[in-house]
């Protein structure tokens, strides 16, 4: 067989998926555990042994053979800024999208405690923003010259005010920093400009991030480690919106994406108002969003779950006892590995991937709130409208692997309880049934075409399953 | 970059855009680099703005009366962003129903605003304004 070998080198597992672009299909996934610190390509030749395995076949060869990449604790990425609300904000919405853990984020000049905070916490690359262009120099050249003087040696990708850009660069050059100088995240105070940001970031993954995390150890096998992983998905999630080729693209789209350790959503849409007496405010949003939420991972973060939504609708949702619960995911988030045994132990996990999913889709969601003026109502909408997205897609393990993906998913769903988020109302509802999401993000930087269709070959649709009895009465 | 930054919007939630359009129309024209943030802006909205594209001016418009309760702490809210140095004007109908003038420009004076005008303060009246205060040539 003529297999396309598409790889992702975890935090937990290495996984791989096998395709044939001769026949343009799907052929395979397997997975082993992740070696990254001691040799990466132990963990990888487990997991094509494993794919042997499912195929029963003795030597497979691949034609091509790329990877994305989580492993190491991901893309850790700082985030500075002028004003919280403004460049910060943008800062952080580009380091999002181009895949990154974002470890913290700092507005205004930074400190001397900002600066041993941001060393301490260790970070992969540095974004510094500030000032919309031709607007504020003096809060960016002075956070350009502290930064300079750490002995901190990692990558600073500066995306801020264009009247600075070459002072800022002779800072870091002198100081014999790696610095790349892209376009400014927030031009002008209307408009967001996050994609040169999010493509300087991936080329200093690939050229420098890699090695740095050992990653490249598997270059022999590997022709190329592409991007981060979450990048890939949010690749995979905009090929599936727009479509390639012959190929037509399912429009505007919401991709959530469970796990142990964090729930990621992605959108690609405009998320304009739905409804015309709607005032829209805040910054811009991209067309192409990653969120990601960091304390609501089903195993890692499981007990804050239920701290944030209510051991009693746990046990109302799972019809396990509130003690039972308590010590259940007391033991998961020690031992994260753990699977769910028993009836009530499933319907206890698929409970807690479910208000992962409605507080993550919450949160990357827009809002309307209602405002009272000596007119009456004013509706202002801040945020993302995404009530009438077309399609709503589920992936990552713990939800694929569900015995109920449905149910969880529709966590992701409107709920007239809480209209104030602008949840999708009537969407359609797939599944990411063999886990390929990843795969499909790197085959498109190889065969877009190809990859869209085997993606849609992939997602299966399933039907709404209505909101239990009471909604979610979720924080956010 | 030498062009003259100014932060523009409709405070409070007062939502009469059309003035605002025509006073962005005329500033742009005569050379400003216009911040236009529309209706519905809170103070923070417009201190924000000003301080990311370090504005010289920043104009706020009020025309459905409640000018006077939107306005206040605006001034306090720059001096403590560092914004010491950005010119604050207001105008539209800043109260309401019919006050003596005079009395009203006191009052938003003493709130620290540096020029303020009323409903039938031309855009032509707010350009000569910004050439005197920020004395610079206009492009025409
Ligand atoms: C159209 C209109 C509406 C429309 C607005 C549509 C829209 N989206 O813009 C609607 C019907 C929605 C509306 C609603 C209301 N309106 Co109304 N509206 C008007 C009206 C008739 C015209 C406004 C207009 O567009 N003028 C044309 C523009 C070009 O002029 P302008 O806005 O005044 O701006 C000029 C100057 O004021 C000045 N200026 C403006 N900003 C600044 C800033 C600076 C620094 C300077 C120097 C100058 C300056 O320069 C501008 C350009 O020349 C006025 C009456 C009037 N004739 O002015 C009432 C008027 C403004 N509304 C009024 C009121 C009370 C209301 C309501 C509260 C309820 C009501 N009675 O209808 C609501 C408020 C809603 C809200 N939350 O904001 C009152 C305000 C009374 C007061 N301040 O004492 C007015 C004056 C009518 C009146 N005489 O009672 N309104």
């Amino acid at each position: 067989m003529d297999l396309t070998l598409l790889i992702d080198f975890g935090s937990t597992y290495t996984k791989v998926t096998a395709i044939s672009e001769q026949k343009g299909c799907f052929v395979a996934t397997a997975k082993a555990p992740s070696t990254v610190n001691s040799d990466v390509m132990i963990g990888l030749s487990n997991a094509i042994n494993n794919l042997k395995d499912i195929l029963g076949e003795e030597n497979l060869s691949f034609r091509r053979r790329v990877a994305c990449s989580s492993a190491a604790g991901g893309l850790r990425m700082i985030a500075i800024g002028l004003v919280p609300t403004l460049t910060v904000e943008a800062a952080r919405k580009a380091a999002l999208n181009a895949g990154a853990k974002l470890i913290g984020s700092y507005a205004f000049k930074l400190t001397e405690e900002d600066l041993k905070e941001l060393c301490m916490q260790k970070p992969d690359i540095i974004l510094l923003a500030g000032g919309t262009d031709g607007g504020d120099e003096e809060v960016i050249l002075h956070n350009a010259k502290v930064l300079a003087s750490l002995e901190l040696n990692v990558p600073i990708v500066v995306a801020g005010n264009r009247a600075c850009k070459e002072r800022i660069r002779q800072i870091f050059i002198t100081a014999g920093k790696d610095v790349r100088i892209t376009e400014n995240v927030l031009p002008e105070i209307n408009r967001l400009n996050i994609q040169p940001a999010r493509e300087c970031i991936r080329e200093v993954f690939i050229e420098r991030i890699v090695h740095a995390k050992g990653i490249d150890k598997a270059k022999e096998f590997v022709e190329g480690i592409l991007m981060p992983t979450p990048e890939a998905v949010l690749r995979a999630t905009e090929l599936l919106a727009e479509g390639a080729g012959e190929e037509t693209g399912m429009g505007e789209i919401l991709v959530v994406d469970v796990g142990g350790a964090t729930t990621d959503v992605y959108t690609v849409c405009s998320g304009n108002p739905t409804r015309g007496d709607v005032i829209l405010k805040g910054l811009p949003e991209p067309y192409s969003k990653r969120t990601v939420e960091g304390d609501l991972g089903v195993r890692f973060n499981c007990l804050h779950i239920m701290e944030t939504v209510g051991v009693s609708l746990l046990s109302e949702m799972s019809g396990m006892k509130v003690d039972v619960i308590e010590s259940t995911l007391s033991l998961w988030a020690r031992k994260t590995y753990m699977v769910p045994k028993s009836e009530l132990e499933i319907n206890l996990d698929q409970a807690l991937a479910r208000c992962a999913v409605d507080i993550a889709v919450k949160r990357h969601s827009g809002t309307l709130e209602k405002y009272y003026t000596p007119m009456g109502e004013v509706f202002v909408q801040y945020g993302k409208d995404l009530t009438s997205i077309k399609a709503v897609v589920g992936t990552g393990g713990p939800l694929v692997n569900a015995q109920n993906p449905t149910y969880i998913l529709s966590g992701a769903l409107f709920d007239e309880h809480d209209p104030s988020y602008l949840k999708p109302k009537n969407p359609k509802l797939y599944i990411d049934k063999n886990y390929i999401f990843y795969a499909i993000g790197l085959l498109a930087e190889i065969n877009p075409e190809l990859a869209i269709h085997i993606l849609k070959q992939d997602l299966k649709q399933v039907s709404c399953e209505k909101m239990v009895d009471r909604s979610l009465m979720c924080r956010r | 970059m030498n062009q003259k930054t100014i932060v523009m919007g409709v405070i409070g939630a007062d939502i009469h855009v059309v003035g605002n359009k025509i006073i962005e129309y005329a500033l742009r024209e005569a050379g400003f680099n216009v911040v236009n943030l529309g209706i519905f802006c809170s103070q923070e909205d417009f201190v924000n703005a000003a301080k990311e594209t370090n504005a010289d001016v920043i104009l706020v418009s009020s025309l459905y009366g409640h000018g006077e309760l939107d306005c206040k702490g605006l001034k306090e809210k720059c001096l403590e962003a560092g914004l010491n140095k950005v010119k604050l004007y207001v105008g539209g109908n800043l109260v309401v129903g019919k006050q003596n003038w005079e009395d009203v420009k006191a009052k938003f004076e003493a709130m620290g605003f540096d020029r303020v005008g009323s409903e039938t303060t031309m855009p032509d009246d707010i350009i000569k304004w910004l050439q005197e205060d920020l004395s610079c040539i206009i492009a025409k």
